[in-house]
């Protein structure tokens, strides 16, 4: 018989089964959320109940609410340009420069052989459908930089040649707040290659 | 007596507790590092001694924490080697270009309890036209792989680093890939004590004269017609263990086990000779590691796409 009350212990064991909390940081947790006024884990359980309603969104494959998602049916934003990126992290990363106003297409991943993650299983079929029946006139890939995400643009690129549909990729350089010193001698070379008027 | 770095964390009791026991205990605030990144603590911690320079080929990396990356690298010294390099997926990460897949590198890395720890790295090869082409780098998975599966850690091999890393070199310029994979693919055997015999018969030793004879991954050989006939796959024979391989493919076989890649890369194979050694090696990779390669599947992708559009 544990000596634990049945529902908080329930609560520990699913909170410990979360990336980064062992079974200590899993009571404190649950011990925290019994010290606060009930609206406080009232709401932390009504937005764990919002998790079921998200979706995928059927067009660009980002999560969502609903399918098509708030980006893909917004009337405002360019219909003619797709950010490829590899995880729905990534629309949000961009989403918060303001800089962009096109669509997204999200993979669910990058090719990586050593993990057996070939294109057939991410969302690149789906992308060739879409560039097939949507008026696009540019496929950005904004996968990650590393060697995973240049074998990914460079698949997509090689896929997409034969379409009359402009291919670009992210520019790659030096960080802001970087240190050139530090800097390795691919990012360097590219960001050679890129310079700009000033 | 035990030495202690502590950090700011450290109560001054506890600092003056474990003096009084009699062991050496130094702050951050006496070396001057109030501030200091827990690897800059972690090269302070045990003073020089824990901390080593080593040469290293990064083979393949998994994610680990929120920004961490566990690298599994090949050294010539120690062979196989997993190391944790920490912060590399920020995107200021000083050390993120210098640990990148294939990439050769001088690290200065510190003894870490679960997993030694880069604490600097600096590229000497970055290899870049293989970076930049998509089946450079499916070759590139392909070799990598293979070192890491024919390896254990902390073998020694100085040769296949040497091997490893004027392959990554070839890579990077060779026009024949698929030659230079099957080259790779008979140095690492014999550099790892599966060196396929392809002068005798593998099982009555006769020397293996100039006409059709059988290939079998279990016998780690070539097979002479007296030896091999019985074993190649044939009504009532459910079980077969040789294969029928072709003069042409063991001279193949033979050239590129005996000479250096300067000459082997002149060698010109027709597609169907080429699929035959291709095939030899491949069942005998298979037959020695039990299992199949992952980045072949990535090889074969590529090599479609680049059929279809006309490369």
């Amino acid at each position: 018989m544990s000596p634990l009350a049945g529902p908080v212990e329930r609560l520990i064991n699913e909170f410990s089964r979360l990336p980064g909390i062992g079974p200590k940081t899993a009571s404190r947790l649950t011990f925290h959320l019994l010290r606060q006024p009930k609206e406080q884990a009232q709401a932390l359980a009504e937005a764990l109940q919002g998790l079921q309603k998200v979706v995928h969104c059927q067009r660009c494959f980002n999560i969502a609410e609903s399918s098509p998602c708030a980006i893909c049916s917004d009337a405002e934003r360019d219909r003619s340009i797709i950010c490829v990126v590899e995880e729905p992290l990534d629309v949000l990363a961009i989403e918060r420069t303001r800089e962009y106003r096109g669509l997204y297409h999200v993979l669910h991943g990058a090719i990586s052989p050593v993990e057996g993650i070939g294109p057939d299983d991410l969302k690149i079929a789906e992308l060739l459908k879409r560039l097939q029946e949507e008026p696009v006139e540019e496929v950005l890939l904004a996968t990650n930089p590393n060697l995973e995400g240049e074998a990914t643009a460079m698949y997509i690129a090689r896929l997409l040649s034969p379409l009359s549909v402009r291919v670009t990729r992210l520019a790659r350089g030096l960080p802001v707040g970087g240190d050139l010193e530090y800097a390795d001698s691919v990012t360097l070379a590219r960001a050679l290659e890129g310079r700009s008027e000033i | 007596m035990i030495t202690f770095v502590a950090d700011q964390c450290v109560f001054g009791k506890t600092v003056q507790l474990l003096r009084s026991e009699g062991h050496t205990v130094v702050t951050l605030k006496e070396l001057e590092k109030q501030g200091a990144t827990d690897d800059e603590v972690q090269c302070v911690n045990g003073h020089r001694e824990r901390l080593y320079r080593t040469e290293a080929i990064v083979l393949k990396r998994r994610d680990q924490g929120e920004a961490d990356r566990v690298l599994t690298v090949f050294t010539p010294g120690v062979g196989k080697q997993q190391l944790l390099a920490k912060g590399v997926r920020k995107v200021t990460s000083r050390k993120a270009g210098h640990v990148e897949l294939f990439t050769h590198s001088q690290f200065l890395v510190a003894k870490g309890s679960t997993w030694d720890i880069v604490t600097q790295a600096e590229t000497i090869h970055a290899f870049r036209p293989l970076r930049e082409d998509l089946q450079r780098i499916s070759y590139g998975y392909y070799v990598a792989e293979l070192v890491d599966r024919f390896t254990q850690e902390g073998d020694e091999n100085r040769s296949l680093f040497d091997l490893l890393l004027a392959t990554l070199g070839w890579l990077s310029k060779a026009q024949d890939l698929p030659l230079l994979a099957r080259f790779f693919e008979l140095r690492l055997l014999a550099l790892v004590g599966y060196r396929p015999q392809f002068f005798q018969c593998a099982h009555c030793r006769a020397d293996i004269e100039p006409v059709n004879n059988f290939w079998s991954p279990a016998a780690g050989g070539v097979l002479c017609p007296r030896c091999g006939e019985g074993l190649i796959e044939r009504p009532g024979n459910d079980r077969p263990s040789a294969e029928p391989l072709s003069l042409n493919a063991l001279k193949v076989l033979r050239f590129l086990q005996t000479h250096d890649w300067k000459t082997c890369s002149r060698l010109r194979l027709t597609p169907a000779l080429h699929a035959e050694v291709e095939g030899v090696l491949q069942r005998y990779i298979l037959y020695q590691l039990e299992r199949s390669l992952k980045s072949v599947g990535f090889l074969r992708t590529v090599r479609r796409l680049l059929a279809s559009s006309g490369q």
